[in-house]
């Protein structure tokens, strides 16, 4: 058996002579360096559009349009005037970076925890109980699950258009409203949040459940003793891809609102690209982009590896 | 919540007393708040979306007291397959047809690739493996509509940074002139191959939807590669298999029950990319990379012809529904392979 320390001398003859540290056969060098080549290309490829937004935010001309290739954020000087000017005013709209801040994270927040509050119930009916209609109900919500939230999108807005409360001079037109937007948001997010959430109690033994029901507990208290908090992980995963898709949503709030205050960070980013550009500088477009990636990232990042691979990744329908 | 908790004690002492009534009844108490918030905002709206098909409904139904739009029958169904909206270049089978190939030639090429660089990152005594990991999680951790956007700036023709890498490269390598990596990637409308209808705008959604895709495939591959018995391989080896074979022979087939589900799920995913195709190609030039789901925002955000929208999101259901049935028919008959 071979040393768990082994000097670095060691280490590379191992490689050289294919061997890994274990003793087993590994690669040939000739392999190993081809195979390393292929991966810092693909690596690189990876790379390539993260380097160029990075360093288009960081740029101290404060390009509006970059005409030479810059991929090194540090080449030539760091500026975070870009983002300065961002935050000051993402848009010609009369509305601050704040302001599209605040309506995100509360249309996030908000919808991400009513989709498992709401969900976490009949996902724990269908992963336990057995009732008359089980097959029914469930075929129902993988009916929902399965079309784009974009396909309800033509009722939602004409029936919450239909609610409009006057009030002391004012209008409050429910489709006009980020209330309305986390309404027809929910509408997709639930049938996600029960799946996944069903998807996980399956995977938590019954034995857990019984033995508390022995014990004296009711079926009720046994759920929110015992099965609820077992399940907090995929409560957090739930609450956080929920919390996602709607962070970056675009299409529903895009239709829903219009007026200026209750935009949220996607719209702005909307009219900072393509068609609606032409005054924006680039530099200010490459901070926003990653204004708005960069804490969803951060938290995906540190939680990926408790679902990524279990085919819940990214299903939340955009 | 509030309701379900104060019922809790009168309820749990009925069950001591009458057992069969309540474990009957539970079931449904819990169903209760996501079927209840579901009927009102997901399954009425459905129906209703139904009803409207059928209806002339469009801005002029919108106000408040304004009057109950005209039921006009099968005419906005007819009229979306028929073409006879008044769009320019709208051509449903178009969109349909261009829809589905976009979604095979994007999953085959996720999951070729993916197996590939999952095959080459899990070679045993390979350097670096989890630097190489961490790195290739960043497409499935970053929003996928920012890389859209992102995108839809790097493959602008004069200042994108796809065109001046290309033009770098060539430079470098081949001593090209920079001007011939003058590629206008979104509005091109001739095909760069003149017998193959497509327009470099579809290339371009391709490029930027492999570099987010791959990744998964990758990671569910690994995963599958890993719960490979090495003895099989070992064995191949005694009886004189190549590498390639052994791939061939083992590696393939063992994979294909973990690999199927994951391509089924992104069949779906890509069906309906909306965020990509909207904000990259916004369907252009000229309609031709259109997909279902864009040409429905569109006739609800642009043209606001209700009626008519509802009728091609029913169209758009049909078709998923199809697909769905198809697709689990196809994994269903090939799930036992092997076993």
């Amino acid at each position: 058996m071979l040393s768990q320390k082994s000097s670095f001398s060691t280490r590379i003859r191992w490689a050289l002579s294919g061997r890994t540290s274990t003793g087993e056969r590994g690669m040939s060098l000739g392999s190993q360096l081809l195979s390393q080549l292929f991966l810092l290309l693909v690596a690189a490829v990876v790379f390539y559009p993260i380097l160029w937004i990075v360093s288009l935010s960081l740029d101290p001309r404060n390009v509006s349009r970059p005409t030479s290739l810059r991929l090194n954020p540090a080449q030539g000087g760091v500026s975070f005037q870009a983002y300065a000017d961002v935050i000051k005013r993402p848009t010609p709209n009369p509305v601050s970076l704040g302001q599209l801040m605040w309506n995100s994270l509360r249309l996030a927040t908000l919808t991400g925890i009513a989709s498992v509050m709401v969900g976490v119930f009949a996902a724990y009916a269908f992963s336990r109980l057995e009732f008359r209609g089980r097959q029914v109900l469930m075929v129902a919500v993988l009916t929902v699950l399965m079309l784009p939230s974009i396909a309800t999108l033509p009722a939602l807005f004409v029936l919450l258009n239909k609610v409009q409360i006057h009030f002391g001079g004012g209008l409050f037109n429910l489709r006009n409203s980020l209330v309305g937007v986390g309404v027809a948001v929910l509408s997709g997010l639930l049938p996600f949040a029960i799946w996944n959430m069903k998807g996980y109690l399956d995977t938590i033994p019954k034995e857990l459940e019984q033995a508390a029901l022995i014990d004296g507990c009711t079926p009720i208290s046994a759920f929110f003793r015992v099965t609820l908090p077992l399940s907090t992980p995929v409560l957090a995963v739930t609450f956080f891809l929920g919390f996602m898709s709607t962070w970056t949503e675009f299409a529903i709030s895009w239709l829903f609102l219009t007026n200026p205050k209750d935009f949220t960070l996607m719209m702005a980013l909307y009219n900072m690209v393509g068609q609606y550009s032409d005054n924006t500088p680039w530099s200010h477009f490459a901070a926003m982009a990653i204004i708005i990636a960069l804490p969803v990232t951060i938290v995906y990042l540190l939680v990926q590896r408790y679902f990524v691979g279990g085919l819940a990744v990214g299903g939340v329908k955009g | 919540m509030a309701t379900l908790t104060k019922d809790v004690p009168s309820e749990a002492k009925r069950e001591v007393r009458k057992k069969p009534f309540w474990r009957g009844l539970s079931p449904y108490v819990y169903l209760l708040p996501a079927f209840v918030v579901m009927g009102v905002i997901t399954y009425y709206p459905m129906i209703y979306e139904a009803w409207m098909s059928f209806t002339d409904y469009g801005l002029k139904n919108l106000r408040v007291n304004s009057p109950a739009p005209n039921f006009v029958g099968l005419t906005n169904y007819i009229k979306i397959l028929t073409n006879d909206l008044g769009l320019s270049y709208y051509n449903f089978w178009h969109i349909l047809g261009f829809n589905l190939f976009w979604t095979f030639s994007n999953v085959i090429i996720h999951v070729a690739l993916g197996i590939f660089i999952a095959i080459i990152l899990n070679q045993k005594g390979l350097w670096f493996r989890g630097i190489y990991r961490a790195i290739y999680i960043l497409p499935i951790v970053l929003p996928q509509i920012i890389i859209a956007n992102i995108f839809r700036n790097m493959f602008d023709p004069d200042y994108g940074a796809i065109n001046q890498g290309l033009a770098a490269i060539g430079k470098i390598f081949l001593g090209l002139s920079p001007a011939i990596f003058h590629i206008r990637w979104i509005d091109q409308v001739d095909y760069p191959i003149s017998w193959l209808p497509l327009t470099l705008s579809y290339f371009a959604l391709l490029i930027c939807n492999v570099w987010l895709g791959w990744p998964f495939m990758t990671i569910v591959a690994s995963g599958a590669l890993q719960s490979i018995p090495g003895d099989l391989y070992e064995a191949a080896t005694i009886d004189g298999a190549s590498a390639i074979q052994q791939v061939w022979r083992i590696t393939l087939p063992l994979l294909r029950p973990a690999m199927i589900p994951a391509a089924v799920y992104g069949l779906v995913i890509t069906f309906n990319l909306f965020s990509l195709v909207y904000f990259l190609s916004a369907g252009g030039p000229l309609r031709q990379t259109e997909i279902l789901v864009t040409q429905a925002y569109r006739l609800v955000n642009e043209q606001r012809l209700y009626g008519v929208a509802a009728a091609f999101c029913v169209y758009i259901f049909i078709i998923l529904l199809a697909m769905t049935l198809l697709t689990n028919a196809v994994s269903r008959a090939t799930e036992s392979y092997d076993a």
